[in-house]
């Protein structure tokens, strides 16, 4: 199962405001109803996006001049809350292919990086400065390298951080770990047998 | 230098370092229910694979089980889904608790219930509340459905090791101060993000003499802190709780088994990456007011006021949660008029839970105008309560006695708020939409507070509701 190496993501920007955005803002409940996660695309903040009669209250993903981005910007402490894969699930099916925030939750965390959906850190001011030159030109093209750690748009470039393992799994082609996992079978046979309780 | 449980524990369920530097670890204990794991069995059909410990998977349906009418839910997704987890317990060989054997219920009561939650083990969930078992002295954490697809394959996961953080409590809680307080004040105190990287393991004198019950409710927040993990060092008291459960060792088995356990605790000269200390005279019974768990304060306190905040993204965050929360900053928390009282949820749905609140209960009527729910978190506690007759005492007093399930705590069932509805509630989140409305509003506190609250329709100090003398000699529930 070979995957596809990510060491950049390269695409037009939204920028999704607020500090602790949680899984339940970025897919309501009633949307975990499902036995597969193929029918998540528009699922991610819905309820942000809609108000309580089903018109949309104006938000950023709706914004037309948006409509085609691949990264998200945010804040921080994103994802945090529960541990539903569809949350990640929901936003990559919407056709992002990378977030970047202030800070991330673990599990959120962890669970877009087996998509292969790099989450990469930067400062605040650097979060703000790119939101404001995609608000004043929405086609602004933007690249995530994950070799450099930086992210760059026109003449402008910042850092980003990324954890180790992270970073070596999505560069390496290596982020959906399953494969790794089986191959060291016997090696989990033994350790399940010499642990009592298993 | 000695070692932390989260060490001996990570290193005796370590199978191999990855190439990406994660480790591969060996989940010891898994457990499913229907919202996070049919995909996860859908991917393990794709790709053609067994499920390598089936004995070491079990599964409990209990996220969108209606409380009225167990098995028979009006929706026909949940019936799917429920059914889908029928079918795939069946099919790859997994112990299911079904609705049917008396052993149902939210999975994080339903673990430590049946002896399944032991100490000195590893044990993934696909639910962030997973942390709830480190109440028991294991490394318990939440899992996303690839890695559900993982655990079911190959028994392990790639995962980072946390920093360990020590949160000692020492002292007696003052009456009226309960474990709920205890990790609301310290959530309030480090922030939503201040666990993030880290395992909390939290000791000291409150923590030993608190029941497990009483420990549970606190490791089940941990990840509302922002860790991934939280434990409490196994004792007598956690093997006191195990002894005699349906799934913890037998008979000659017993003595060894408590005997590796007590290996598994923290040494005395751990090395730990932080510690703070708490005085737990210190502790208030304490409220939310916004829409995050650290958003809390102490029930004689005020709302904020944005105006007074520390910087301007905290005013920011402070107003936005305050106009979600139709509050006014600076005005005080009591008194702020309540539509729903649910107690309930993997944080509060316990014998001692409904105990407690039980006793004050008695002889009260819940508010005219509010909707009072109590929803025991298992069959199993159900059944206990039902026989000390606590059933009675709730209903009497203008509380539905539910059936066992997650019921309110999210909105997967038919229990939800109704509008910009402002629910007391003794579970674990107030996030935005969280109760089922997407203008729905949630409050969180004790059960004992969300029975101060149901009674006199307001957010209220039970210690004066139910006139509980503040300086008495008061044991903890
Ligand atoms: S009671 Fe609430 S937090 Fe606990 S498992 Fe159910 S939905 Fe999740």
């Amino acid at each position: 199962m070979a995957l596809e190496k990510i060491s950049s993501v390269r695409g037009t920007a939204v920028h999704v405001p607020g500090n602790d955005l949680d899984t339940d803002r970025i897919i309501p409940a009633r949307y975990l109803k499902c036995i597969t996660f193929d029918d998540l695309a528009g699922t991610h903040f819905y309820d942000v996006r809609f108000d309580t009669e089903g018109n949309p209250t104006g938000h950023s993903l709706d914004d037309p001049r948006f409509a085609d981005s691949s990264i998200m910007l945010s804040g921080a402490n994103f994802g945090c809350g529960s541990s539903r894969e569809h949350a990640p699930q929901a936003i990559y099916r919407s056709g992002f292919r990378a977030i970047i925030a202030e800070s991330f939750a673990e599990i959120f965390f962890g669970n877009s990086t087996t998509l292969g959906m790099p989450c990469v850190c930067a400062t605040r001011d650097d979060i703000e400065a790119l939101a404001a030159a995609i608000e004043a030109a929405p086609d602004t093209e933007v690249t995530i390298n994950l070799e450099s750690l930086t992210a760059s748009y026109v003449d402008h470039s910042f850092a980003v951080t990324i954890s180790a393992s992270a970073r070596q799994a999505l560069t390496s082609g290596r982020w959906d770990p399953i494969q790794e996992l089986l191959d060291n079978g016997e090696a989990i046979s033994k350790l399940g047998e010499a642990l009592p309780y298993v | 230098m000695g070692k932390t449980l989260y060490q001996k524990v990570w290193a005796a369920h370590t199978v191999s370092t990855l190439k990406d530097g994660r480790t591969q670890l060996f989940i010891g204990t898994h457990l499913i229910h229907e919202v996070t794991s049919p995909q996860a069995f859908g991917m393990i059909r794709d790709l053609e694979l067994p499920v390598k410990f089936p004995h070491r998977t079990f599964a409990t349906v209990d996220h969108i089980v209606p409380t009225k009418n167990q098995d028979a839910p009006t929706d026909s997704m949940a019936s799917k889904m429920m059914e889908a987890l029928r079918q795939n317990a069946d099919d790859f060989g997994i112990t299911y608790f079904d609705l049917s054997s008396g052993m149902q219920g939210i999975v994080h009561v339903v673990g430590p219930e049946q002896g399944i939650t032991q100490p000195g083990t590893t044990i993934a969930c696909g639910d962030s509340h997973t942390a709830t078992h480190g109440a028991f002295g294991a490394i318990a954490f939440g899992i996303g459905t690839t890695q559900v697809r993982d655990a079911l394959a190959t028994q392990t996961i790639a995962m980072e090791s946390s920093k360990v953080r020590r949160i000692n409590v020492n002292g007696d809680l003052r009456p009226g101060v309960y474990a709920k307080d205890v990790i609301l004040h310290i959530i309030r105190l480090l922030g939503a993000k201040g666990g993030i990287g880290y395992a909390y393991e939290y000791g000291g004198s409150t923590f030993d003499n608190f029941s497990m019950e009483e420990r549970m409710t606190v490791c089940n927040m941990s990840i509302e802190g922002g860790a991934r993990c939280g434990y409490v060092n196994p004792d007598q008291k956690t093997f006191a709780f195990l002894k005699g459960k349906p799934h913890a060792p037998k008979d000659e088995e017993w003595e060894a088994a408590v005997e590796r356990w007590q290996s598994f605790a923290s040494d005395p000269d751990a090395h730990y990456d932080d510690v703070i200390s708490i005085e737990a005279a210190k502790i208030e019974p304490t409220v939310t007011w916004g829409v995050s768990p650290d958003q809390g304060i102490g029930i004689n306190e005020s709302i904020p006021d944005p105006a007074h905040a520390k910087s301007e993204a905290e005013t920011a965050s402070f107003k936005e949660a305050l106009d979600y929360m139709q509050l006014p900053g600076g005005t005080p928390i009591k008194g702020v008029k309540i539509d729903v009282a649910f107690i309930g949820s993997c944080t509060n749905g316990r014998l001692r839970d409904f105990r407690e609140a039980a006793k004050y209960l008695k002889g009260r009527k819940v508010a005219e105008g509010v909707t009072a729910l109590a929803v025991p978190g298992s069959q199993i506690t159900a059944v206990q309560c039902e026989q000390e007759g606590l059933d009675k005492i709730f209903e009497d007093a203008g509380f539905e006695w539910r059936k066992a399930g997650c019921s309110m705590c999210l909105a997967m069932n038919p229990d939800k708020l109704v509008g910009d509805q402002l629910c007391a509630s003794s579970s674990n989140r107030n996030f935005k939409g969280r109760q089922g409305s997407s203008i729905g509003r949630t409050i969180l506190m004790s059960p004992v507070m969300v029975c101060a609250a149901a009674v006199t329709g307001v957010v209220a100090d039970a210690r004066e509701v139910f006139e509980v003398d503040p300086d008495s000699n008061f044991a903890a529930a």
